[in-house]
């Protein structure tokens, strides 16, 4: 289901783009950036969750929704420099108040990994980063609105592409927001998947290797480590 | 409450005067930074929304080495344990810690904003000194509410001195920007210009956000 | 396993109560499945080879470490929830001082004495006792190891605590100093008190119940007065 979906977004697309072939990346680019910046803020609910329940599963949803979005964040940064370069002639365009966010977004988000892995107690670590998560979901918007209201004051006409647009580009948009939000949930189902398996195998693993001990212990906290 | 923070701060005072690591470290910087800001921008003067700028990042990244120092003290030397047997509220070290902080950046000011008016600093600076100490007021509440929460963060990891600059810098960016557009008609040549009351605003309101942010997360750093 | 104190009457409420407890560090479980209880006023001593876990559950009973398994109940309050009700009734005293080392022994009593809502006088007090009031001015930095240990002795017991919890209190103190403590933190001072101790007959004295861990896990529970010295060494082979 969640595969057609996801299909039906990369075949139908870019059919109904008819406003010259480069607009084709708005479909990419926008509900990219709008999909990654809900991954953040839901990466901050987790953590918040993770904070009050001390359940390590929501630490991992946390972990898995900042990693997918930092991902697509990267997509934003990459395609929107793409579409600045056909459309202006540059590859960065500072006037651009979402490439501008994303990029400051980013270099937060990116030091969520060397926060984590350098701290070595893991309950901590665990607790630290939902801390981060929550801090940097909450100065996602609100960099936004100030980065915004900067670019708008100094460039009152600021293009703002999703105005008086025409009915087939806005259908277009929407699937398009949906599949990547598809996209988006099947990539964390994965990981989290993925994750689950590594620590059923180290857990395997350990049994095999006969230490009895470490057993009693990883059927208690069979949830998820990083 | 309110004496927990007082004992608090007045030993995070004293700490200071005694081993003067943090603030004569943070003037120090600052100084230097103009001197490679004249020599990198090669100019005698600067002013507006330069003058605004070189400012603002020069105060910044003197502010980083201050939250870099933050808890080093409690970590290496049983602060954090000692706090956290007392029958005490723990948001009164969040409390102790932004206030700290806050006193520090505004006594380096006192020290940088006027040798950078001697040094680099075109239009005099009393042309709008009472808007610029509100917007300098504001900007460090704000960069001591993002760095007490930032060095508390980054005080249980082992590579502490590269985390704090690279979470802090982009959190900072909104406090720089608006500190930063305050700031440029202050420093305007020929007078200065009336204060943009809309970025006074939208410091004021990150500056709030923020506090209760951390007011919400930093008990869940101290726990065990 | 259910543990016992020597004396026969039962407190309604002991001092320490502790089913099942346990706590990891990441996958390595430090302490695990601790089951005893000790009434007010007794002693609890506790051996076992350095990584044995006593200085975890000196940390556990403190409210520093949050338990991960099983019940504790400190002074009648449960851990971690009640945690609040417990600290500041509870006298810690681990391998660090908790000093700030460029502030004087007064003015680190006189921190903690203001997070402990305790008058100043009581500084001097503690500050006499543990025979520090001429060097009390000193920053700890230039103090002898012996005399960093009296006046985190002094901290301990600053805020009179129900509940002393010590980690090898006499290490680094001379037969003196350590005579000179023992009325604050020694059996006669009246306080419940858990005590770690790597000396099976010096430890032995003065406790009634006797602990040995290994691995975390609970190798000896017993009456400290059934327990040979001997016994105790087998711990550590």
């Amino acid at each position: 289901m969640l595969t057609i979906a996801f299909a039906l977004v990369f075949f139908y697309a870019p059919n109904d783009a008819d406003q010259g072939f480069i607009f084709k990346i708005f479909y990419v680019h926008v509900p990219m950036a709008i999909v990654a910046l809900f991954g953040f803020v839901a990466g901050a609910v987790f953590a918040a969750l993770h904070l009050r329940s001390q359940d390590s599963k929501w630490d991992m949803r946390s972990y898995v929704t900042i990693h997918i979005s930092v991902i697509l964040a990267v997509g934003v940064l990459v395609t929107g420099s793409i579409w600045a370069r056909a459309s202006w002639g540059h590859w960065w365009i500072w006037d651009e108040p979402m490439l501008v966010s994303f990029l400051i977004v980013f270099l937060l988000y990116a030091t969520y990994w060397p926060l984590r892995f350098s701290i070595e107690d893991k309950e901590k670590q665990s607790r630290y980063a939902s801390v981060f998560a929550i801090v940097a979901g909450a100065f996602v918007p609100l960099n936004f609105a100030a980065v915004r209201m900067a670019e708008s004051f100094t460039h009152p006409q600021t293009a703002t592409t999703t105005t008086s647009a025409p009915p087939s580009v806005t259908l277009t948009f929407l699937v398009a927001l949906a599949g990547m939000t598809l996209l988006f949930i099947t990539l964390c189902k994965y990981e989290m998947a993925s994750k689950h398996a590594t620590f059923r195998l180290r857990a395997l693993r350990r049994r095999l290797a006969g230490d009895e001990d470490e057993l009693a212990l990883n059927g208690r906290s069979a949830a998820p480590q990083l | 409450m309110r004496s927990t923070v007082a004992a608090l701060l007045s030993k995070e005072l004293t700490l200071e005067w005694r081993t003067r690591e943090s603030v004569p470290a943070m003037v120090l910087f600052s100084i230097a930074t103009y001197v490679v800001f004249h020599f990198g921008l090669d100019r005698d003067r600067v002013t507006g929304d330069l003058a605004s700028g070189v400012l603002w990042v020069t105060l910044l990244f003197a502010a980083i080495l201050g939250v870099n120092r933050l808890f080093v003290a409690e970590y290496e030397q049983g602060g954090f344990d000692g706090f956290l047997l007392a029958p005490v509220d723990r948001t009164a070290l969040l409390v102790a810690k932004a206030l700290t902080l806050f006193l520090f950046l505004c006594i380096v000011e006192v020290v940088a904003v006027p040798a950078f008016a001697l040094l680099l600093l075109g239009p005099p600076l009393t042309q709008a000194l009472p808007e610029l100490v509100l917007v300098l007021l504001l900007a460090n509440a704000g960069i001591a509410v993002l760095g007490t929460l930032v060095a508390g963060l980054a005080i249980q990891t082992r590579a502490r001195d590269l985390i704090v600059p690279l979470i802090a810098l982009p959190l900072l960016v909104p406090v720089l920007l608006a500190a930063a557009r305050c700031a440029t008609p202050l420093l305007q040549d020929g007078g200065a210009g009336a204060l943009p009351a809309d970025w006074l605003a939208i410091l004021a309101i990150y500056d709030l956000l923020f506090a209760l942010i951390a007011y919400a997360v930093f008990d869940f750093l101290l726990e065990d | 396993m259910r543990g016992s104190s020597v004396f026969a009457v039962p407190d309604p409420v002991p001092a320490l109560a502790l089913r099942g407890a346990g706590r990891r560090y990441g996958e390595r479980a430090a302490l695990r499945d601790l089951t005893l209880e000790l009434e007010a006023g007794r002693t609890l001593v506790v051996f076992g080879p350095n990584g044995a876990g006593k200085t975890t559950l000196l940390r556990m009973l403190a409210t520093l470490l949050r338990p991960h398994a099983g019940e504790v109940s400190v002074l009648g309050h449960q851990l971690p929830d009640e945690g609040y009700a417990v600290r500041g009734r509870v006298g810690f005293l681990g391998h660090e001082a908790l000093l700030y080392r460029e502030l004087s022994g007064r003015e680190n009593l006189r921190f903690h004495a203001r997070l402990h809502r305790v008058g100043v006088q009581r500084v001097d007090e503690v500050l006499d006792a543990v025979g520090m009031t001429a060097r009390c001015g000193d920053p700890v930095a230039e103090l002898s190891r012996g005399m960093v240990q009296r006046l985190a002795i002094a901290r301990a017991v600053l805020h009179e605590p129900d509940l002393l919890l010590l980690d090898e209190p006499l290490a680094n103190l001379d037969p003196a100093a350590a005579a000179q403590v023992a009325p604050l933190i020694g059996a006669g001072s009246g306080r419940t008190r858990v005590v770690t101790s790597h000396d099976p007959a010096g430890g032995l004295r003065g406790a009634d119940l006797a602990l040995g861990l290994k691995g975390g896990r609970v190798a000896l529970l017993a009456p400290a007065a059934e327990v040979d010295p001997g016994q105790i060494a087998e711990l550590y082979r």
